[in-house]
């Protein structure tokens, strides 16, 4: 069973999301992880860049297949981590460390649609 | 995680790679482990040290009979007059009429008229099929083998590993077996032979015997290793994988293998010599090429290949090169083109250099 940290709110299309006063940090799941096996790539967004929900804002490439991340809220890229470009095995390792970006809300009201632990923890159970 | 089916075959090694935490997948009918954590590091492992493969689910048949060889002969694209000693591995194609190929395979010559054949799990219904067609009118008997396991050891310690399981006597056997040769000890048939591009043997034993061999092999540090790392071996060592490079459709001169095929002598007639020799003076109208690519993003296989507007080919297998950090593929291209081509990925070109189809021998980047 991946690990699901209490304290996160996630994505159904899995990323976990950390908010801080309405700046949020926004990585891949345990679970998401998994699935994907070992990452070869990961291709970050471009700090400034705006986002709407869902919209496409980066790729994860591991052995297996190429995952499109999509922003789980709306809002602007403030940063992101560029050590994952020389060592994206770090999303396999430590999933919740290894951060891909952050970004400041439009709307911080939006994370009431996100999931819970247990909510995402049904939803990778079902899968 | 859903279960997996049913109906699915096991190795006598199922219970151990489920022990292990492999994640298990389908392969041809088979249920097999993909990778027990990290495909990558199981590709390290054997560049760098020794891994090892359950490939049970490959068919091994024995050949015996006064016309084996002339039945060989005619059956295989690479010619078993090339086996001048016992225990000698021969790597052929097996072809159809117009020259396609049905699969590829490693014959043993065990001496006299006796021969062992490994083929693969994907083929077996059909190739069994075609080689027992093939047989009518010769006097052999070709069987396949049950109750087998089989086990890769591959990589620069595999040798060591394996030796020290083996008796004193079975070991003075085992350890001056030159490259691409086999012997059968108490053991076990062992075959100095491999798909990863490192030393190594591959080692059968019997069903009842292999998770005693696996554990061995374990403690003496072999680190077992699934079908996603086997996969990136083979493509960094330039081999070919069937279904994927090569196919009925294509010949093996259109698939980097024609140092697999015996033309000479002419006199030697095979099933689908005819369609080579056509091709031959014809012209060969593709070639297995090898693609690497500087920047990001991961080459696979069916991604289409482009000179300007013209669609010059595709990739028929792609992935991440663990030793070289960049995608790699081999691609089948029309046979003019040379130099560079570009690659469509995702929807996006990105030129890329075509090279050999070869990336990684004995642990360095060629």
């Amino acid at each position: 069973m991946s690990e699901i940290p209490q304290g996160l709110r996630y994505s159904k299309s899995h990323e976990w999301i950390d908010d801080d006063a309405g700046t949020v940090t926004i990585g891949i799941t345990d679970h998401a992880q998994e699935l994907l096996g070992d990452i070869v790539f990961v291709e970050l967004p471009e700090v400034g860049q705006q986002l709407d929900l869902d919209g496409e804002c980066g790729v994860v490439e591991s052995v297996k297949a190429a995952s499109d991340i999509y922003a789980p809220l709306a809002g602007e890229i403030v940063e992101v981590n560029e050590a994952l470009m020389d060592s994206p095995e770090q999303v396999n390792d430590a999933p919740y460390e290894a951060w891909i970006f952050k970004m400041r809300l439009k709307n911080p009201a939006d994370l009431d649609q996100l999931l819970d632990a247990a909510g995402y923890a049904s939803l990778a159970e079902a899968e | 995680m859903s279960q997996q089916p049913e109906h699915l075959q096991k190795t006598a090694l199922n219970e151990a790679h489920r022990r292990a935490g492999a994640k298990m997948v389908d392969f041809s009918g088979w249920e097999m482990p993909l990778h027990y954590g990290s495909q990558v590091d199981e590709h390290h492992a054997v560049r760098q040290k020794a891994g090892m493969f359950d490939v049970s689910h490959m068919v091994v048949s024995y050949l015996v009979g006064v016309d084996s060889t002339r039945y060989l002969s005619g059956l295989l694209a690479n010619d078993v007059a090339r086996l001048e000693d016992p225990g000698k591995a021969l790597y052929s194609c097996m072809l159809n009429g117009q020259g396609g190929v049905i699969d590829d395979l490693i014959v043993y010559w065990m001496g006299g008229d006796r021969y062992r054949i490994v083929t693969n799990a994907a083929t077996r219904v059909n190739d069994m099929a075609w080689m027992q067609r093939q047989l009518s009118g010769f006097s052999a008997v070709l069987t396949e083998k049950p109750g087998v396991a089989m086990v890769a050891v591959q990589g620069p310690n595999a040798r060591a590993a394996v030796l020290g399981w083996l008796s004193d006597a079975s070991r003075e056997i085992v350890e001056s077996l030159d490259r691409f040769f086999a012997a059968d000890v108490e053991e076990g048939f062992i075959a100095r032979t491999g798909y990863t591009g490192e030393d190594g043997f591959e080692v059968m034993v019997p069903q009842y015997e292999v998770e005693g061999f696996w554990q061995t092999m374990v403690d003496a540090g072999v680190e077992p290793c699934g079908l996603g790392a086997r996969d990136t071996l083979r493509l960094e060592a330039g081999m070919m994988l069937y279904g994927a490079d090569m196919t009925e459709e294509t010949t093996p001169l259109e698939s980097g293998l024609s140092w697999t095929v015996a033309l000479e002598p002419e006199q030697r007639e095979f099933v689908g010599s005819e369609a080579l020799f056509r091709q031959k003076i014809d012209g060969v109208p593709r070639k297995l090429v090898g693609l690497l690519l500087d920047g990001r993003g991961v080459m696979r296989s069916h991604q289409k290949l482009f000179v300007a507007d013209r669609e010059v080919g595709e990739v028929t297998s792609g992935g991440f090169s663990p030793t070289l950090k960049r995608t790699i593929a081999l691609a089948r291209i029309q046979a003019d083109v040379e130099g560079d081509c570009e690659v469509e990925i995702r929807g996006k070109r990105t030129p890329v250099a075509i090279g050999r189809p070869l990336f990684v021998r004995n642990g360095k980047a060629v």
